[in-house]
Formats: structure tokens, sequence, C-alpha cells
């Protein structure tokens, strides 16, 4: 089943053109905004779906507490990362298999990134791993309204922001 | 963004994303999994690393909580691969390139030096990433679909660290 449905996205990433460099680089240039409207797009439509099927008991959600000390600066790590490859983690599989070999460099720095995170594990772990730890919390608990606001409202905003990179041509 | 017109068999992010979205859906839905990538990294770099050193990996704490064995995760990321390969050579935009063309026009068509660069921030984003506890899958699709707080966070602080390094990477050049 992993394999089918990474087939079936990694279809999508190619023919939105997610997968190259080019539109990754392109969006943290503000140039080319391709990327940002497939993930928002790919966002609001499974944020609908998995929080009606969720109401209806049917799907478990399964995200991920907050730690601030992990979010922020693995984020920020990532991020500088990011930067430096212009792929990430998922799609670059998906620019080898359009034929970006560079990509190959890429997932073995990833690898051995990974390696070194595994090796570093266990002195990260004391410092800053639980630093503005808050557990599980999603943002509607955060802002303290019903989580359909929170969805229409995060719609519209999304919706708001497109219109905005039509009119300036991103 | 003359290139845009000009790229034949590309479909619009827009529909493309929520295609996706849908997906995403159907994979919770059928088997529980939200999507995710980075993880994979982890195990790849377990298996690899048992070649190699066995007893090593046997102690290394974050290889027992990631087992290095093949999970629905790293299958999905082997798709995304193989999903690609279809799309890309069924519409004919398969094309053997090792240096991207952004790249190029700034930093000259030296697949060595691209290499360097790439592999060092596979290195950095990948620590990053397990640091985080995800990545722009695990925490921007599928925690952004949750309304999860952590993912948000991670959200902005990827975009913050990508904009901040592409400003440096691409210092001066033209807009």
């Amino acid at each position: 089943m992993g394999l089918l449905t990474g087939m079936l996205f990694g279809f999508l990433l190619q023919k939105a053109r997610v997968v190259r460099y080019d539109k990754q680089i392109g969006a943290l240039r503000f140039q080319d905004m391709t990327i940002v409207k497939f993930m928002f797009s790919a966002i609001i439509v499974g944020m609908v779906g998995i929080h009606f099927l969720e109401f209806f008991g049917l799907v478990q959600l399964l995200y991920k507490p907050v730690v601030l000390g992990e979010n922020i600066t693995g984020g920020l790590l990532f991020g500088l990362g990011w930067g430096l490859l212009g792929y990430c983690p998922g799609t670059q599989g998906g620019a080898l298999g359009e034929g970006r070999w560079d990509a190959l460099w890429g997932i073995l720095g990833m690898v051995t990134g990974a390696g070194l995170y595994a090796e570093t594990y266990p002195f990260l772990k004391d410092n800053i791993l639980n630093w503005g730890n808050y557990g599980y919390l999603t943002i509607p608990q955060l802002v303290g309204v019903n989580r359909w606001i929170v969805i229409i409202v995060f719609i519209a905003g999304v919706l708001a922001l497109f219109r905005w990179f039509e009119k300036k041509g991103l | 963004m003359a290139q845009k017109n000009t790229d034949t068999g590309s479909w619009s992010p827009y529909i493309a994303g929520g295609l996706s979205g849908l997906v995403i859906i159907v994979s919770v839905l059928w088997t529980g999994q939200f999507f995710g990538a980075s993880t994979s990294f982890v195990r790849s770099a377990g298996m690899l690393g048992k070649a190699f050193e066995p007893e090593r990996v046997k102690q290394l704490e974050y290889f027992i909580r990631y087992l290095p064995q093949f999970d629905w995760q790293l299958m999905f990321v082997i798709g995304i691969f193989v999903g690609s390969l279809i799309a890309a050579v069924w519409s004919g935009s398969f094309k053997w390139q090792g240096v991207p063309d952004m790249w190029a026009e700034r930093f000259g068509t030296s697949p060595v030096k691209r290499g360097i660069v790439a592999f060092i921030g596979g290195i950095i984003a990948m620590f990053g990433a397990r640091l985080a506890d995800g990545c722009p899958s695990g925490h921007g699709l599928s925690g952004m679909i949750q309304l999860a707080v952590s993912g948000l966070i991670a959200m902005i602080f990827f975009f913050v660290g990508g904009i901040i390094m592409t400003r440096i990477v691409y210092f001066g050049g033209k807009k």
C-alpha cells in the first residue's frame, strides 16, 4: 500500500513540477510559488476530509507534540539545509525519478545526516530535546474555538493568498 | 516566466495539490497512514550502518526506536521515485540533468560543485528534520492538515531557514 500511495503522490508531484530545484528555490526566493500552491491545495482538501472523517469516528488523528526546542531549532536547521540542497526528503526521490541526478547527492547527504543524528541523539535528548514541551496541542485548542471555525478561517486565508499569487503572477 | 507556458504536460499545482489531498484522505482512511518521509532516512541509515557495523547500530538508542527495516513510509518514499519516473517518461519531461538551471546560471555547470553543496545541504536538512521530528511532509502536510501546532511552528521555521539560506546563496543575484 505504501508503494502504491507513494506512486500516486510522486506522479502528482512530478505533474505539478513540484519536485524541481528551480521550483523549490524559486519559492524561497519569492519568484515562483508553485510548491506553495501545491502544498496549500493539498492541505485544505486534506484538512476538510480528515476532520470530517474524524468527526464520524472513521479515522484517528496522529500528530506530533509541541516541543519548542525541537520544532524551532530543527525547523530552522532543516530550512538552512533545504536552501542549499533545493530538495526535501519526500520530493527528492521524485526529482531523481525525473532524471535530476544531483538529488542523489542529497539522498546520500540525508542518509548521512540521519546517521549523524542517531549518533548524537543521547546527547541531544538530555539537552534541547525537552525544552518547551507543551505536549499534544492543536490550533483550535490553543485558540479555544471550535475546529470548524479554524478550518474556515484557514481556507479563507489560503484562498486570499492564492488570489494574491495569481494577481502578482507568482 | 515564459518557460512556464511552454512546459507541456504539466498540471496546475492547484489541481495536482488538491488531488494529493484526496490521496492523503484515502490513505488515512484505508491504512491509517499520514504522509511522512524523513523517518525513512533514519531506517535507511540504520540498514546501511548494519552492513558495516552491526554492533554499533544495535547499541544506538535511536535505531532501537526506529528499527532499521522496511516499513510503510519507506515504501512510500520509494513509490514517489517510481511515480515521478512514470509521470516524467510518459509526458516526455524526463531529463538527465545534474545541475539545476537556476544553479547553473549563478554558479556554472560544474556537477562537482553542485554535488558537494547538495550533499552538505542534505546532511544539514536531515539533521534538522530529525531534530524537528518531521519534514515538510510530516509536519507540513500531515501536521497542518490536523491543525497541529507543532506542524505550524515547524513549517514556519522551515521557510524562515530556507529564505535565509537562499538569500545567502543567491546574494546580489537578480530578483
